[in-house]
């Protein structure tokens, strides 16, 4: 196959071939530049070690916790409660959307709600959810869910009704009626939209979680970082934001790797 | 002799909004025979594509009645088929599955139907494709699809609106020349809405020109060659064919 290429195709994509590596290689440059600058002062003494911790200190106080068994229980507390809320926001955006397809009016009633709804600040729902559900893991998921539903119902909304007329038409003329035009048309051109409504909606879901857990939490990633602040365990504080990280990273990845399964099927 | 297959009778329809009522069609009454191939041009915007819907029932006339065999549309339980502007196969689906779509919705899915769809998709040259996706298609071969979708449901009337206009010139003579013969060999009767007059008098036996919005029937005028091999192509080709293009060229007022 390479034999083929003429050497001006070769070139190219070599060029395209370094382009790549020059930036992964950059990028992983400044995460080891960052972690050793990090490690280096904190040792030194320019950064305070006690307020702003250290690599070296965050992966023992890991180690240390990890062998209590304490973190593990944290890490998939905050996950299970992150893909639950997750989980849900997407089939209640669906089953939501598609009501708000079904019946016209019904849209344009809730439509000034629904604006609202979305812009209002989340966070300020949180308080009023422990009132009304109890510091438990339910409040947490509703938080979670409260950031990201308005916004994937109008978005999702918003792809519905953007699909070409004339493809909806070509149902009727082959006698198709709306439940035709939605499970034939609408639902599988919408597919792309549901997919990028899920990679925003995996980081919004996680931010409303660690909120919930926050304000109401025993377990869980959020509490541990919140708790710690509390007694002043830089530590444990840092460690838990590195882990928000990885779990953002790793729920992100989840969800490409659905993208391109479906890019390949459609 | 020859039996009406359609029927339009005092057909008016207007479309309507915050601005205001525009009238679109205006006392439209013509017949159709079985098996006749009938063109109908006007200036654009005159209401053509109106006209198919209506006869296709998605949309309601405002007064007057479309017979099907004698009977009202609604009672009426003849197939009829609907070729839009462009052939909105589906990218998500196979050639194959874009194919089945309306024996899909239809629930006609048997053995019978399914061996019909691959004997239409392999007798028009389309059996190497029914797994590709559409966009490996030429604009003509999808063009074959989106037919052979329609007559796959076996409809006794076939409504065309505008179906070659988004191909390109050369495509466009072929794909015509093409879709004529299909719909003459499976003896279909056919409606097509154009504004291309060439053609409409390379394809069709009748041909009703329409007057500017609100369109109302200007004149009919039969298409009669003479010829051994009446393809849309051989007629380009004969004296006669520039004399029927300057009668309906006058006809829709470009002589005043």
């Amino acid at each position: 196959m390479m034999n083929n290429l003429s050497k001006e195709q070769k070139k190219f994509l070599e060029s395209k071939k370094k382009h790549k590596r020059v930036v992964s290689i950059s990028q992983f440059l400044i995460l080891c530049c960052f972690l050793f600058l990090w490690e280096y002062t904190a040792n030194i003494g320019i950064l305070d070690s006690f307020i702003f911790s250290s690599p070296s200190r965050i992966s023992l106080c890991f180690l240390e916790l990890l062998s209590e068994g304490v973190i593990t229980e944290h890490i998939l507390v905050t996950l299970f409660e992150t893909i639950i809320s997750f989980l849900l926001v997407i089939l209640i955006s669906i089953v939501f959307t598609i009501l708000l397809w079904l019946s016209p009016k019904l849209s344009e009633v809730l439509d000034p709600y629904l604006v609202v709804l979305n812009s209002l600040p989340k966070s300020a729902l949180a308080p009023l959810l422990i009132v009304w559900l109890g510091a438990n893991e339910k409040t947490i998921i509703v938080a979670g869910m409260s950031v990201a539903i308005f916004g994937s119902i109008l978005s999702l909304y918003t792809s519905f009704s953007i699909v070409d007329p004339e493809k909806i038409k070509l149902i009727y003329t082959l006698q198709g009626n709306r439940f035709h035009v939605l499970t034939k048309v609408i639902l599988p051109c919408s597919i792309p939209a549901i997919i990028n409504i899920m990679k925003v909606n995996i980081g919004l879901c996680l931010v409303g979680v660690v909120i919930g857990e926050f304000l109401a939490a025993k377990r869980g990633l959020g509490y541990l970082i919140i708790y710690s602040s509390q007694v002043f365990k830089m530590n444990w504080l840092l460690l838990g934001i590195v882990l928000l990280c990885i779990m953002a990273i790793f729920l992100y990845t989840l969800i490409n790797l659905l993208d391109r399964w479906c890019k390949k099927r459609f | 002799m020859s039996n009406t297959i359609l029927e339009l009778k005092n057909i008016h329809f207007a479309y309507h909004n915050m601005e205001g009522e525009t009238p679109a069609l205006n006392n439209i009454s013509f017949m159709m025979n079985e098996g006749e191939f009938v063109a109908i041009v006007g200036p654009s915007g005159c209401g053509k594509s109106t006209l198919l819907s209506i006869i296709s029932g998605l949309l309601m006339p405002e007064s007057g009645s479309v017979l099907i065999k004698g009977k009202e549309l609604k009672n009426s339980t003849t197939n009829i088929g609907y070729m839009l502007q462009h052939d909105q196969l589906f990218e998500w689906r196979t050639i194959y599955h874009n194919v089945i779509l309306g024996l899909e919705i239809q629930h006609m899915l048997s053995t019978k139907t399914v061996t019909k769809a691959h004997e239409l998709l392999e007798t028009y040259g389309l059996k190497q494709f029914e797994s590709a996706k559409p966009s490996e298609l030429s604009g003509g071969m999808r063009q074959r699809a989106a037919l052979v979708r329609t007559l796959v449901l076996e409809p006794e009337i076939l409504l065309l609106d505008e179906p070659f206009s988004a191909l390109d010139y050369q495509t466009r003579l072929l794909v015509g020349d093409d879709i004529g013969q299909i719909i003459k060999k499976e003896k279909k009767s056919a409606l097509l809405v154009t504004h291309d007059l060439s053609e409409a008098i390379s394809l069709a036996d009748r041909i009703i020109i329409l007057t500017e919005r609100p369109a109302m029937i200007k004149k009919i005028v039969p298409i009669q060659f003479d010829l051994t091999q009446d393809t849309p192509l051989n007629r380009r080709n004969t004296e006669h064919f520039k004399d029927y293009f300057n009668l309906i060229w006058k006809e829709l007022g470009n002589d005043e």
